[in-house]
């Protein structure tokens, strides 16, 4: 059998029905990484030794009963902004280089009851300020689809393990696409939920408003599996949201059904800036769900434009505070022979971050400044509002919005990195929805010319994740045969 | 000169919250634990720990809120004040400046002149720092988080007070309010109560205010009061010579009693408030705020008046005993044990204002517990022990609330009452003493005076001074006729 082919629910079917075991799904798993993680680099920190020891216990209470999920046995991997006990969480910031967290984040930790395995850390860009997981510390990831590009990020090293078969599926953080838009370029499929559906205790903030983790899988099916173990209220998270059962019920969801759902377009989504062949295949996408009975409609979204400038000064602005704890007095790096506390409050902070991570802090300060805080920041919070009611507009007449979740597929590695404003506007079709704490979902949709995924975006209204999902899942199995799910990349045997 | 100038001073008073654990996370307030061991990721500032808020804080700002007749708002919100200083672990404080809870309020105050109404401009709730130790090396310097997330609620008060005198009823109420309402205990020297004093002065025929000062570091109300009075005239001295004073944070040095410039106008920091996300905006409904209001204790006023009713005690002890609710509390549970009120406060009027006095304490801090403060006066009815004994009881029990009975057990200190005993004591005393019979029967009252206090002495003061002067008249008077 091989394992890798597997979905996360299959293998943990697999394994509970005693036809192979967690030990030896996570040995597949980690003979995979020995083959793809020098040219793909996903990974920040590997735990081969905890991960086996774990997946011996889970095994053990498999076979117990203890254990009885759809994801128990199976190996997965999280962002290395995701606190995890004991082992080594970096942000991938030369700041966090050896911090080792004394809690586990509580989506993490809800996975582990579970069952999954924690095989390991993924990379990022650094402090997830990014969206090609370029400006990480510890080097880039490459795309497993073709590594002269990047996978996109900042969730870019959770995706392309997935896609690369180094895990059965992953947890990202999504503050203004960071899931969605790298699941595109990697061929997976990413979610981010409603703001408040999963507990932020525990993931190392970027922009506490916006941000929310979301699963990574290879299908629509296992993306269901991973959301209903992690979602639910937590009371260390005071933004975390008490949501009835029936509403979380996401497995629930998984049926081929959009018989007369109304399907919006916004055309601003299709426009200019949009590459050909990605219109090309997102067009097709809503062709294929018109087919299975959808009314598909074109319809303007209004304010699109501002969606960007917004987002980037309220993310800066939160930003600029969160990141302020990273200072070398309680933990992480700390310069060397600083003059005084703001000597070494300066150096450490200009040696510890990046200047991804610097500028944007720089721009959250301005912000927020005295003389600022009016016209930026309560400009951006108005602006704010008024997406959210271009959404709820939206929604009265639909019950969810497709488009592309990127311009283009994947970037070749450093295009972007050299003009950064170019890359904040790659993410002009995914910052709406973390704006309006919308949850969307992105899967795969095609390949361009070159073989590179091409992603699609659905955007529901809040807590319509059973919606995504169901309509996701009716896509997913209409090109069943075109569109492979899970495609697990094999390298040349050169590599 | 003074004369021509009015002195304008607002406060601003920070309040320890008097919370079993911290604003935003379960760990505990206690005070003095080892440096560190009241801590967890949340108020380490930990990556990715999130705050959470006690609703304890909620529910004692409320309540102060509603005893100063302030508005509760009914949303109130948490905001993010940005600054770098190794006693925030988050480098940044969670305050409230655009929503706070509470907004004009006032207290009235009792002034020479009649009634004064304080106004109160808002009421925040917010965290408090860590606190740093600098090593004796002065290379290092520790930081101890115990203190990070401490609950405080800061009271901004219009400048409406005018000297000293009136900043000191406004504290004294003020913390009169809280201490009853159990917010707070309130003590100065300890820090749960900090006060700023914001001070300015105008010539007197003049509206518009002068330019104010912040004097901070006064740990004491009498501070308090020479902080006012040395500002008041170092300003009016600056002015009268032709100088300007300066918008500027001051530190009151109570020792030297002058005062020196923290920093000036032009370092004021950019503090970047912003609302907190990671907390939710607060909604109190009048529901709650009716919940609130009928958990307020019964406050001096009308405890007064009910002591006069219930207890008939003069007047200058019930407004002594209901200036703290600690005392208060103990009073009635004493009387209520013992049934004497007048016995209960006269131990409270004599003997225990004179140990807080001699000590430097606070009413606060009177440890004796009810049940043997009512056993003390129990003992001293029953003629179980002298007066001058239970004076030395009483004061074994404000230092660690012994149970009397037992300890006058335990000492050997029951009274002796007309035995052989005491009656071969004074005769001793007599026999001994020729020269004081001799004065008494002279007629000098006084020599008996002398022969009951040495007969107290050799009986270890276990006999009733009364009986002990009947006695020894009676002795002497047989000894006169027998002689």
């Amino acid at each position: 059998m091989d394992l890798l082919s597997l979905s996360a629910v299959e293998l943990s079917a697999a394994i509970r029905a005693g036809k192979t075991t967690a030990p030896q799904a996570l040995e597949a798993v980690l003979a995979q990484m020995d083959r793809m993680e020098e040219t793909c680099h996903c990974y920040v920190t590997v735990d081969r030794e905890g991960a086996r020891q774990r997946a011996e216990t889970v095994q053990r209470q498999i076979e117990s009963g203890v254990l009885r999920g759809p994801l128990a046995g199976v190996p997965f991997a999280v962002k290395d902004n995701l606190c995890t006990q004991g082992l080594r969480t970096t942000c991938a910031s030369r700041m966090l280089e050896n911090y080792i967290p004394s809690y586990t984040a509580e989506a993490v930790g809800r996975l582990e009851a579970a069952g999954a395995v924690l095989v390991g850390k993924t990379n990022m860009d650094e402090f997830a300020m990014g969206s090609t997981t370029e400006t990480s510390c510890h080097g880039v990831t490459r795309n497993p689809h073709d590594p002269g590009h990047v996978p996109g990020g900042s969730s870019g090293g959770s995706a392309a393990a997935v896609a690369a078969g180094e895990c059965f599926f992953a947890l990202g953080s999504d503050t203004g696409g960071s899931v969605r838009q790298p699941a595109g370029h990697c061929g997976v499929v990413g979610m981010k939920p409603t703001y408040g559906t999963v507990s932020r205790y525990g993931l190392i903030a970027h922009a506490s408003s916006l941000d929310q983790i979301g699963p990574m899988t290879r299908d629509v099916s296992d993306c269901a599996a991973v959301l209903e173990v992690i979602s639910g209220h937590d009371p260390k998270d005071s933004t975390s949201i008490k949501r009835e059962p029936q509403d979380m019920d996401f497995t629930g969801a998984l049926r081929e059904d959009v018989n007369g759902l109304r399907i919006g377009l916004p055309v601003d989504y299709l426009g200019e800036g949009l590459a050909p062949q990605v219109r090309e295949a997102v067009l097709r996408a809503a062709e294929t769900l018109r087919d299975r009975g959808a009314i598909i409609e074109e319809f303007d979204l209004e304010l699109v434009r501002y969606a960007i400038p917004a987002y980037y000064t309220i993310a800066a602005a939160e930003a600029s505070s969160n990141l302020a704890r990273f200072d070398g007095v309680k933990y992480g790096y700390r310069a060397r022979g600083p003059q005084g506390l703001e000597d070494m409050y300066r150096k450490t902070r200009s040696q510890g971050l990046g200047p991804e991570t610097r500028r944007r802090i720089m721009l959250g300060c301005f912000v927020l400044s005295a003389g600022y805080y009016d016209a930026y920041y309560l400009k951006a919070l108005q602006v704010k509002g008024m997406i959210k009611q271009a959404f709820d507009r939206a929604f009265s007449r639909y019950d969810l919005l497709l488009g592309p979740v990127a311009p283009t597929t994947a970037p070749r590695l450093g295009e972007n990195l050299a003009d950064p404003v170019r890359m904040y506007l790659g993410d002009i079709y995914t910052v709406s929805a973390n704006l309006a704490g919308l949850p969307g979902i992105c899967l795969p949709c095609g390949r361009d010319s070159r073989g590179l995924p091409i992603g699609l975006q659905l955007i529901g209204n809040c807590f319509q994740e059973k919606k995504l999902l169901r309509t996701a899942y009716t896509y997913e199995q209409a090109v069943r045969e075109s569109i492979p799910p899970t495609p697990v990349v094999k390298l040349p045997e050169t590599h | 000169m003074t004369r021509e100038y009015e002195t304008v001073i607002g406060l601003e008073v920070h309040v320890e919250l008097a919370t079993r654990t911290k604003i935003f996370c379960g760990c505990s307030t206690a005070f003095g634990g080892r440096p560190n061991s009241h801590t967890c990721p949340v108020c380490t500032g930990m990556p990715g720990a999130l705050p959470v808020l006690n609703r304890q804080v909620l529910d004692h700002a409320v309540a102060v809120g509603l005893a100063t007749h302030c508005e509760v708002m009914r949303i109130c919100r948490f905001d993010r004040k940005n600054y770098f200083y190794p006693d925030n672990p988050q480098n940044y404080q969670i305050s409230q400046l655009y929503l706070p809870i509470c907004r004009e309020g006032y207290v009235d105050i009792d002034v020479p002149e009649g009634v004064r109404r304080i106004g109160i401009h808002e009421i925040h709730m917010e965290e408090d720092a860590g606190k740093l130790i600098h090593c004796e090396d002065g290379k290092r310097t520790l930081v101890d988080y115990n203190r990070s997330g401490v609950p405080l609620i800061e009271i901004v008060t219009e400048p409406d007070m005018r000297n000293a005198g009136e900043v000191n009823a406004f504290l004294d109420k003020l913390r009169l309010i809280i201490q009853y309402l159990g917010a707070s205990d309130c003590k100065l020297q300890e820090g749960s109560m900090r006060v700023d004093v914001n001070l300015s002065v105008r010539k007197t025929d003049t509206a518009v205010l002068g330019t104010r000062t912040e004097m901070k570091n006064l740990n004491s109300f009498h501070a308090v009061s020479r902080a006012i009075e040395g500002e008041r005239d170092r300003q009016i001295a600056l002015l009268e010579s032709g100088g300007q004073v300066v918008m500027e944070t001051r530190r009151w040095d109570d020792g030297a009693g002058r005062s020196y410039a923290m920093r000036s106008k032009e370092d004021v920091r950019d503090y970047r408030y912003f609302p907190d996300p990671d907390l939710p905006p607060v909604h109190m409904g009048q529901e709650y705020l009716e919940k609130i209001r009928a958990q307020a204790p019964e406050f001096p006023a009308e405890k007064m008046a009910r002591y006069r009713e219930e207890y008939g005690i003069p007047d200058y002890d019930i407004r002594i005993i209901t200036a703290s609710k600690h005392m208060a509390d103990l009073f009635e549970a004493a009387t209520g044990i013992c049934g004497q009120p007048k016995k209960v406060s006269n131990w409270l009027m004599g003997e225990t204002l004179r140990l807080l006095r001699e000590r430097n304490m606070d009413a606060q801090d009177i440890r004796v517990s009810p049940r043997h403060l009512a056993a003390l006066v129990e003992l001293t009815e029953k003629k179980e022990i002298t007066g001058s004994v239970a004076k030395e009881v009483f004061e074994v029990m404000f230092e660690s609330d012994v149970d009397p009975v037992k300890y006058v057990a335990e000492k050997g200190l029951k009274t002796v009452g007309d035995s052989h005993l005491l009656r071969s004591t004074a005769q001793e005393v007599i026999a001994a003493n020729p020269k004081s019979v001799a004065d008494y029967h002279s007629g000098k009252e006084k020599a008996l005076g002398f022969l009951v206090g040495q007969t107290m002495k050799a009986m270890g003061g276990k006999a009733d001074p009364v009986g002990v002067s009947g006695l020894l008249k009676e002795l002497l008077q047989n000894g006169k006729t027998g002689a």
